[in-house]
């Protein structure tokens, strides 16, 4: 172990902006903090809200959603649904008392290599300032699962 | 009383097969009752505080014929809810309503169930508005230790559930166990996610009853989860669920141009 605090983090992102813009990111050479875990998904409209949850509870300090532009989404409207269930999701999440500073919603297109890199890279030195979410993994221990 | 009365007239005339109301229970609560004759509708009372929309979806009611149903503005709005979902048929229900000077009447469809609710404002009980008030000015930390603690003492009964006009599924996701996608076990984790789903499968459909919150043997406040989800759709996307049979479901659509601040 080393002293400083190396934070998890969850990147779920769609299949045909996000992932393909990190991947532009790799292939353009551009470096950035290797603690992201890439979850790549058919569209944005398919990342349950649970997901987030269930990431947090399996040890995530910080979790990164990204998809399509507004317009931009291969389905035609799976990134407007998703948006409009992260516009109450994540006020019921504040509601409830879960960090939503440690969620990062983000439209990164397939073009957007070096969006990418900027996004993680500044999520992850958020996140490490932020330290780890020990309240909810906590809370995942405590039960049997 | 008027609408006993009422409900006689009806069971006699054979317009309904069943009238829905209450009847006295034990130690002065009111419990849901079915009127079948007119000699049965003689047990009948109307001021209990259920929701009674929430038995209409079951198949053994639908299978007595037209029901009347003695409703208040919030099983009205759960009434046409379920319309607008088409889980219940116009002609299948009579709900009856009491004016402030005791008059009955009859709303037969879901144009007159509207005009009805939009002759008064709808408002949350003040108990309620002055926790949700206090909740929101608590900081992010308070408001996790207030759920941590009242969510410590539940138990999983599912009488949030089953109180619930809104929550008719046949299979719910909470039975489902292979795969398990929330954990059955009434411990922290499982009852934060428990309320988590709750509440967002009933956002934009929630009508604000709060009949999960009297159901709940041990008084846990959840019925402010499932409020927060429908003001807050009601805030960004500016509909109630419940205000008319034709709504489209909120979180099925959406607009081009919905407005968010936190999508970078």
């Amino acid at each position: 172990m080393t002293d400083t605090f190396e934070p998890k983090i969850t990147a779920f992102v769609c299949n045909w902006c996000t992932y393909a813009g990190a991947d532009l990111t790799g292939t353009s050479r551009i470096k950035y903090q290797s603690n992201v875990r890439v979850l790549r998904l058919p569209c944005t409209g398919r990342i349950d809200f649970m997901l987030l949850a269930k990431a947090f509870a399996r040890g995530a300090d910080g979790i990164i959603i990204s998809g399509c532009h507004p317009n931009d989404c291969h389905y035609t409207s799976g990134n407007y649904h998703a948006r409009r269930r992260w516009m109450i999701y994540r006020n019921l999440m504040d509601f409830m008392g879960i960090d939503t500073a440690r969620i990062t919603f983000s439209w990164v297109s397939a073009a957007e290599g070096a969006k990418w890199a900027e996004l993680v890279n500044e999520v992850t030195t958020g996140i490490r300032a932020m330290g780890p979410y020990t309240e909810y993994q906590e809370l995942a221990n405590a039960g049997v699962e | 009383m008027e609408l006993r009365e009422k409900a006689k007239q009806l069971l006699e005339s054979g317009d309904v097969k069943a009238v829905l109301g209450f009847e006295p229970g034990t130690g002065g609560v009111r419990r849901p009752a079915f009127a079948r004759s007119a000699a049965q509708a003689e047990k009948l009372v109307f001021d209990g505080e259920q929701n009674l929309a929430s038995y209409v979806t079951h198949k053994e009611v639908k299978r007595l014929g037209r029901v009347a149903v003695a409703a208040r503005p919030d099983t009205l709005r759960a009434l046409l809810q379920l319309m607008g979902e088409r889980q219940i048929k116009e002609g299948d229900l009579l709900p009856l309503v009491v004016d402030a000077d005791g008059q009955v009447t009859e709303l037969p469809s879901g144009e007159a169930m509207e005009e009805y609710l939009a002759l008064s404002a709808k408002e949350l009980p003040a108990k309620d508005r002055e926790l949700l008030d206090r909740l929101g000015n608590m900081t992010r930390q308070e408001r996790w230790d207030f759920w941590q603690k009242e969510l410590s003492r539940c138990i999983k009964c599912y009488a949030c559930r089953s109180s619930c006009p809104m929550c008719y599924c046949g299979h719910c996701t909470m039975d489902c166990n292979r795969p398990q996608w929330v954990p059955v076990p009434s411990h922290a984790l499982g009852n934060l996610e428990y309320h988590m789903v709750r509440a967002m499968h009933l956002a934009g459909r929630c009508v604000e009853c709060g009949d999960c919150g009297r159901a709940c043997p041990v008084g846990i406040p959840i019925h402010l989860l499932t409020f927060n989800a429908e003001e807050s759709v009601h805030a960004q996307f500016g509909q109630r669920a419940g205000a008319s049979a034709k709504l489209d479901y909120a979180m099925s659509t959406f607009r081009p141009d919905d407005k968010e601040t936190f999508i970078r």
